[in-house]
């Protein structure tokens, strides 16, 4: 596997940084090379921020922000046109929005012609399983639909690492469902 | 080989002092420091390290308190970044000239002003000649691994000098990477026992510390200082082979990376040199002669060893995250210039200040210092010596 570089897009505390580390460990548990870190700017709550990852079978040695992402996925829909959310995503990339709205909408939006657009009602989703719009989880879901960087077992079980003592066995698992529910409605076109 | 743990760059740090578990820590947070000292908190109150914690009220009482916990006998580290350096600058010299063997991860920030909490290295460049031995390490596992083999370079007998292991702020110290940690007692066996030869507390025999020291003897004290830094040239090494023996990572003053061959190099520091060996890859895959020297320890300067891995470079670009304001280039670059003067090695040398305030430093950007160096081979002189990169003209 050549290098994947993913770069999130969300606001300020909806868990972009969250997913890209919870991502970037259970593919660290998977044996590969892994990096996962923010974009620090000036850090305020629903300011637009971005998160990366890189992940490779081998030794990664660049440490600068990801301009070329193979996937890109947007946690806030409003988003989609507020900020450029496509730059730098190749003609074969992946865009991965939060949204009710189509993956057709969302070319429409973007301007983005090529590649895969996957849509998911994360938002709904975590409302629906954790009662909190917190769409970061399931949006890891629906990552791994278009990529399989990791099982969703494999992801599971670091989510549950990381969740269980911080929230407790009943929100830990809303938040699996999430991930698996969005892995299932992910929409691609 | 064990399991990697993700870690951030600051909690490597956190946990190797956790394992080299200090007599005193004295330490006040400071971005992007600030998770070093969080992490290394918890440590003590959950009861994990019987570390005395110090947690002052300023940088400046910080090294204050390590100098007198270093003085008394104690093993003793802190850690800081920029402004928090710069205010403890007092004491930093005067930790190195009493020969306190103190271990100082910094994370690397531009200092003020105007103010700003990104990486450069304005703040320990800017402490270069402070007596302080300085470690830029590349990557989370080198900034870990470096904590540890730092307490050894530092209260090694012969050398006697504090020392500050630098990692780039939020580059390294908040990005999440793997990192493979070493076994506890495997750890405090390498550092061993910390024993002073003249505690301040022995009270059966009793030394001074500090005192006023004019004319007649400060010339001495300070020569002493210089020949302890030279001694760290020739101890450094010895502490390396040992610290290879035990944990299988080789440490030079250096790294050379595709240099052998090479008829373009780059010089630069800490985690701007793998993004430049990533370049370096992919110019090579074009049969292009690139290659980098990242100079892991810049304090004591290993002049031998940079002049022998540059001398069949025909061009080379020096990086600088710092200004030095001498409007004369940066301080990476001065000094090896300086050093290149005498050895017989003429390579044609240009130098790139970048980064400053945390700007970015991408491939696109070491391509273009590569494409510069191609055409000064080309032409056989340097057109411009001192250049920005990433700057706006």
């Amino acid at each position: 596997m050549a290098m994947i570089e993913i770069r999130w897009h969300g606001r300020g505390g909806q868990g972009a940084k969250t997913a890209s580390q919870f991502l970037g460990e259970a593919a660290l548990d998977t044996g590969k090379y892994i990096q996962s870190f923010p974009e620090y700017g000036p850090e305020r709550a629903g300011a637009p921020m971005k998160a990366f990852n890189r992940i490779s079978e081998e030794p990664i040695y660049i440490h600068s922000s990801v301009t070329n992402p193979e996937i890109v996925v947007v946690i806030d829909p409003t988003l989609v046109i507020a900020i450029d959310v496509i730059g730098g995503l190749g003609d074969d990339g992946v865009l991965l929005v939060n949204t009710d709205k189509s993956p057709e909408d969302i070319r429409k939006a973007t301007g983005f012609k090529k590649g895969k657009v996957g849509t998911v009602d994360a938002t709904k989703i975590a409302l629906e399983t954790l009662k909190l719009p917190m769409p970061n989880m399931p949006m890891l879901g629906a990552l791994l639909k278009v990529n399989s960087l990791v099982t969703i077992d494999q992801l599971s079980e670091r989510v549950r690492g990381k969740f269980l003592k911080k929230i407790g066995e009943e929100k830990t698992n809303a938040n699996l469902e999430g991930i698996k529910r969005a892995y299932n409605e992910v929409k691609i076109g | 080989m064990s399991k990697k743990i993700p870690l951030t760059g600051d909690q490597a740090v956190a946990y190797a002092m956790k394992q080299i578990e200090p007599d005193v820590v004295a330490a006040y947070p400071i971005t992007p420091q600030t998770e070093i000292v969080m992490n290394f908190s918890s440590y003590v109150a959950n009861g994990q390290i019987s570390t005395e914690l110090i947690p002052v009220e300023s940088e400046h009482s910080a090294m204050s308190a390590c100098v007198g916990a270093a003085a008394a006998g104690a093993r003793t580290m802190t850690a800081t970044s920029a402004n928090g350096l710069a205010l403890m600058w007092e004491i930093v010299y005067i930790a190195a000239s009493t020969r306190l063997p103190i271990v100082m991860p910094v994370v690397n920030r531009a200092l003020s002003g105007p103010i700003n909490i990104h990486c450069d290295h304005s703040d320990t460049m800017g402490c270069r000649d402070s007596g302080w031995i300085q470690i830029y390490c590349e990557n989370a596992q080198e900034v870990y691994e470096n904590t540890i083999l730092a307490i050894r370079i530092a209260e090694h007998k012969k050398i006697l000098l504090p020392v500050m292991v630098c990692q780039d702020g939020f580059i390294t110290s908040h990005a999440v990477e793997g990192v493979e940690l070493f076994d506890d007692k495997k750890v405090k066996d390498f550092i061993g026992e910390y024993k002073i030869d003249n505690p301040l507390l022995d009270v059966d025999n009793p030394v001074t510390y500090g005192p006023l020291d004019l004319q007649d003897y400060y010339f001495e004290h300070k020569r002493q200082q210089g020949e302890a830094m030279k001694n760290a040239l020739t101890v450094i090494p010895d502490v390396s082979k040992d610290f290879e023996k035990t944990f299988g990572t080789k440490y030079d003053f250096i790294e050379e990376y595709k240099l052998n061959d090479a008829e373009i190099a780059i010089v630069a520091l800490s985690s701007t040199a793998g993004t430049v060996k990533f370049v370096v890859d992919e110019l090579r895959a074009k049969g292009i002669k690139a290659g980098l020297l990242r100079p892991r320890i810049f304090r004591p300067f290993p002049k031998e060893k940079i002049t022998k891995a540059l001398k069949n470079i025909k061009a080379v670009a020096i990086l600088d995250r710092s200004e030095s304001f001498s409007a004369e280039g940066g301080p990476l670059y001065t000094d090896i210039k300086a050093a290149l003067y005498d050895s017989g090695v003429k390579p044609l040398v240009s130098n790139y200040i970048y980064g400053l305030g945390g700007r970015d430093i991408f491939p696109a950007d070491i391509n273009k210092v590569y494409a510069d160096l191609q055409d000064v081979v080309k032409a056989g002189k340097v057109k411009t010596a001192l250049n920005y990169l990433g700057s706006r003209e």
